[in-house]
């Protein structure tokens, strides 16, 4: 079957969005009605946080967010348990708030992000095993660096058809960028500037630049923006230059101690796609 | 058998770096730079003076003979504790800090547990003119009020770090953090044989002037440059490191690692990784950490602030992986015991952490012949406060 974020960038080749959101925040149960919500409201990709004790390239926001969702008890067992469902139509747990979604099955892509030590702890094998299972396209490992992946786990990776997804930053080298470009078949993940997530909002004309060099120097990947993206302006500036955009920060504030979660929601991506949201 | 790092990174199963690609450049241009320039002729001549003139080193080796005859035994005290700024961290962080200069970094941030590093880390900045920022625990910014003033009075910014268990962890993770944030002018000087290779390497090979200086004053003394036994508290682990360095391929030397066991292992207050932790990452590197079944880094306890650290160093847990170096525990109180003995036996204070070496020598049961060398890391001035209350209970 071909791999859903493929199948997303071979459809759409501009402003796509993608939202991050960390499992078991605000609330332990609240996964399944954040995704139906956000693919209701026009979100074409996903990423599922996998919250960490100890997460290093995350700013505040983030931190506080994956500390709630462990407070809660989120696990990637548990994780799992909820997503089980996700691409099943009728659930075949009648409890759980599932599918079906207003635009039908989900076909949206669900790419899973956490940091090593966990995935590891679950174990690596049954990690990639158990996710493609649920439907899961793609993975994004800060901690798992390159060469660590091409020695030990790229093999497990494309046998069960996973996506692994690396970052490039404004200081990663043309060489290494092309390395990363030949290593990947799902899209780069450009981090906009220096920083852990959330730390700086906007874009300046240091990362206008850096936007245009990677641009040219056209690479068999699609790339996507994040870090720093918050709002409709920033999202449309890095659609400029690349194929989308990721929103991770901005939308764990928004729907911090949510009392209506679905139009907090609804009323951010609306915020974020502008005319183009789907109502 | 190796115990040093291969050419990966690697000692035996642990070690690496598993770093967000934001740090790859900084870590990167390190790995590739670090073995050339501490080899340069006029970089081992500006750190050999400094360690001289600025440290006092050679550090005594003190055959300590009241305590000596109360154990029944010889031991030699290394001491680590009556160099410039009170423990073995210095000699680290002058190494690392002429280094970041001929990297040509101008912003220096450490992350502190005790506040010895950040100590240490805030004299070297002083000493070459450069920005420092130490990133150091809530938590441990009250219970090592004395140091925290003494980094601020030689001009260094302290910044708290709140979130977890707003220890060393914590603070590591924010110097991390910080780093990220500031990748082109910032050089971060680690404390510990932890983090990312190449810094387990690199602080061992500074730290490792403590048994280069041991087998000489003990050729000189004894005759022998080998003891029988070297011991050294873990927490991190870089007072062990250098101070198995040059030990670490003569199997006739016992090595012996005191890490803290807290109100006892299975309390649940203890930070003894050998024995709860399991490998995982933390920092940037594989090695044997304390955690839950779901991989989440737990919370670590001890009395003493420097080794109050859920992981161990990975050239750590491959020597007990191994069995190269024996792994021992101290409690609070056990070190608390042995630290009093100091003082009343040799009128020494040691610090906390080296206390818990020192306890050790309660289980060792040491031939009369044998020669034990302790690494006495650090002074207890520090530690005063807790010393005073816990002779009050």
């Amino acid at each position: 079957m071909e791999n859903r974020i493929n199948k997303l960038f071979n459809s759409k080749k501009k402003n796509i969005l993608s939202v991050y959101f960390t499992a078991g925040f605000p609330n332990l149960n609240d996964t399944l009605t954040i995704i139906q919500e956000l693919e209701n409201s026009g979100v074409d990709m996903i990423e599922i946080g996998m919250p960490f004790s100890d997460p290093l390239a995350d700013g505040p926001t983030i931190q506080r967010s994956s500390e709630i969702a462990l407070e809660n008890g989120m696990t990637i067992k548990l994780l799992f348990g909820q997503l089980k469902d996700i691409r099943i139509n009728p659930p075949s747990n009648a409890n759980a708030i599932a599918p079906p979604f207003s635009r039908g099955n989900s076909e949206l892509p669900l790419v899973l992000m956490g940091y090593l030590n966990p995935v590891l702890q679950y174990g690596m094998e049954n990690f990639c095993k158990d996710a493609s299972a649920l439907g899961i396209s793609g993975v994004i490992i800060p901690d798992l660096p390159l060469q660590e992946y091409l020695d030990e786990y790229k093999s497990i990776f494309e046998k069960h058809n996973l996506k692994n997804i690396f970052l490039i930053t404004p200081q990663t080298s043309e060489a290494r960028i092309r390395l990363i470009d030949e290593h990947s078949s799902g899209f780069i993940y450009m981090v906009s500037s220096a920083s852990t997530t959330g730390a700086k909002s906007g874009i300046g004309a240091d990362q206008e630049l850096y936007f245009k060099r990677i641009q040219s120097m056209a690479l068999k990947n699609p790339t996507v923006i994040g870090f720093g993206i918050s709002d409709n302006k920033t999202f449309s500036k890095a659609c400029e230059s690349a194929n989308g955009a990721i929103i991770g920060s901005a939308f764990i504030k928004a729907i911090d101690g949510s009392k209506d979660l679905k139009k907090d929601i609804k009323d951010f991506v609306k915020g974020i796609l502008g005319e183009r949201a789907l109502v | 058998m190796s115990y040093q790092v291969n050419e990966k990174g690697y000692y035996g199963n642990f070690g690496g770096a598993f770093i967000p690609e934001m740090l790859f450049p900084n870590v990167d241009e390190l790995r590739e730079n670090y073995l050339s320039i501490i080899q340069e002729e006029n970089f081992q001549n500006e750190l050999n003076d400094l360690l001289r003139d600025y440290v006092g080193r050679p550090s005594p080796l003190y055959y300590a003979k009241r305590l000596s005859a109360h154990y029944k035994t010889n031991i030699y005290l290394k001491r680590e504790d009556l160099n410039h700024t009170g423990a073995h961290k210095i000699n680290n962080t002058l190494g690392q800090i002429l280094l970041a200069k001929r990297l040509g970094k101008t912003r220096i941030i450490a992350e502190t547990g005790a506040g010895q590093h950040g100590v240490a880390t805030a004299t070297v900045c002083a000493l070459m003119g450069l920005k420092c920022i130490v990133f150091m625990g809530e938590v441990d910014i009250k219970r090592q009020a004395p140091n925290v003033a003494r980094m601020k009075l030689l001009g260094a910014e302290v910044i708290p770090a709140t979130s977890g268990s707003k220890t060393l962890k914590d603070a590591t993770n924010e110097a991390i953090r910080d780093w990220i944030n500031n990748p082109l002018d910032t050089y971060y000087i680690i404390g510990s044989v932890v983090g990312p290779h190449p810094y387990p390497d690199m602080v061992a090979r500074f730290q490792s002037v403590i048994s280069e200086e041991m087998k000489k004053q003990l050729l000189e003394k004894i005759g022998n440059e080998n003891p029988n036994v070297v011991i050294a508290c873990v927490g991190g682990g870089s007072n062990a490191a250098g101070a198995f360095y040059h030990y670490l391929d003569n199997l006739n030397v016992r090595l012996i690692a005191v890490e803290a066991a807290g109100k006892g292992i299975d309390s649940g207050h203890s930070a003894a990784t050998s024995v709860l932790g399991k490998p995982g990452i933390i920092h940037g590197s594989k090695t044997l950490l304390m955690q839950t079944e779901d991989g989440q880094i737990t919370e670590p306890y001890s009395i003493s602030a420097g080794l109050d650290y859920p992981g161990v160093g990975p050239i750590h847990a491959h020597l007990f992986e191994t069995g190269r170096a024996e792994f021992a525990s101290a409690t609070d109180d056990e070190a608390l015991k042995a630290a009093f003995l100091l003082c009343e036996l040799e009128g020494i204070i040691p610090a906390l952490e080296s206390a818990h070496a020192l306890a050790h020598l309660e289980k060792l049961n040491a031939k009369e012949q044998e020669v034990v060398v302790i690494n006495l890391s650090g002074r207890g001035d520090k530690d005063l406060e807790t010393y005073i209350k816990s002779q009050k209970g």
